[in-house]
């Protein structure tokens, strides 16, 4: 998805990992994806560079489905929906 | 021919069989060194497992036990030299010093510094966060005895068991990933 089609996006959840580094922001998605139902959106808040390569990877492993990422001025905001 | 080729066939399913039951999504890592950089790569490793959903077994031996120490507790029953070694070991994670550039303790405070500045958790709460993802902690009886430590001066820890050789063999060779570290 583009970043037009993302926003129009409303997620069920917000995780916000801003701030922490490895592996705080795929602990805090762990976390996060638990407390969601399956085909619900969540969102990851995450300032540590490493995790946009991160989540994706996750995603594949754990059969969710990566949605797209937006670039905010200090940090990104990752989507995905719970398989 | 065509026999033969079944035949082959065959056999190679049932070798496959086998091995795909073999391995399970799980991860084993002996945790051997006693530094604290190499125990961060040992848990940040166990906790990202864990979040992948895999089963992650840490087997602790040799120096890596003496992280596992709470200085709170005390092993009873030990003699002069088990007592005089439970003395010169890190009395738990909080002790633990950095591989390189520990410098007197300078360098390792230095370092918490940073890590806390970054946020990156430490090693404590590495180990915290990784009890409730339901990370397998497995303590070597042999070395633990040879350090001169007892179970009940360990951490208080929701998986921890004592074992052998024989359990780590065991779930390595039906892991996918296996480390020494």
């Amino acid at each position: 998805m583009n970043t037009e089609e993302l926003t129009t996006l409303t997620s069920n959840k917000i995780v916000d990992a801003r701030g922490t580094a490895c592996p705080g922001p795929l602990l805090a998605a762990k976390k996060g994806i638990g407390e969601i139902n399956s085909g619900e959106i969540m969102e990851i808040y995450s300032s540590d560079e490493g995790t946009k390569n991160d989540i994706p990877r996750w995603c594949q492993k754990m059969s969710h489905e990566f949605l797209g990422i937006i670039e905010e001025p200090s940090y990104s905001r990752m989507f995905l929906k719970k398989a | 021919m065509d026999l033969l080729l079944n035949q082959q066939l065959e056999d190679l399913k049932k070798r496959f069989d086998t091995l795909e039951k073999g391995t399970k999504d799980q991860i084993s890592m002996v945790v051997f060194s006693g530094d604290l950089d190499k125990l961060l790569a040992a848990m940040i490793i166990a906790t990202g497992a864990a979040a992948y959903d895999m089963k992650v077994k840490l087997f602790f031996t040799f120096w890596g036990i003496a992280a596992l120490r709470d200085p709170r507790k005390h092993g009873k029953g030990k003699n002069l030299i088990q007592s005089m070694l439970g003395f010169m070991h890190p009395k738990g994670s909080k002790q633990t010093k950095l591989s390189k550039m520990h410098m007197g303790g300078m360098g390792t405070a230095m370092m918490k510094g940073i890590m806390k500045k970054n946020n990156v958790a430490s090693l404590e709460e590495l180990i915290q966060v990784g009890g409730e993802m339901g990370v397998e902690i497995a303590i070597c009886e042999m070395s633990m005895n040879l350090m001169g430590f007892k179970k009940e001066e360990m951490i208080d820890y929701p998986h921890m068991t004592v074992c052998g050789v024989a359990t780590f063999l065991s779930d390595a060779s039906e892991s996918k990933v296996q480390l020494f570290i």
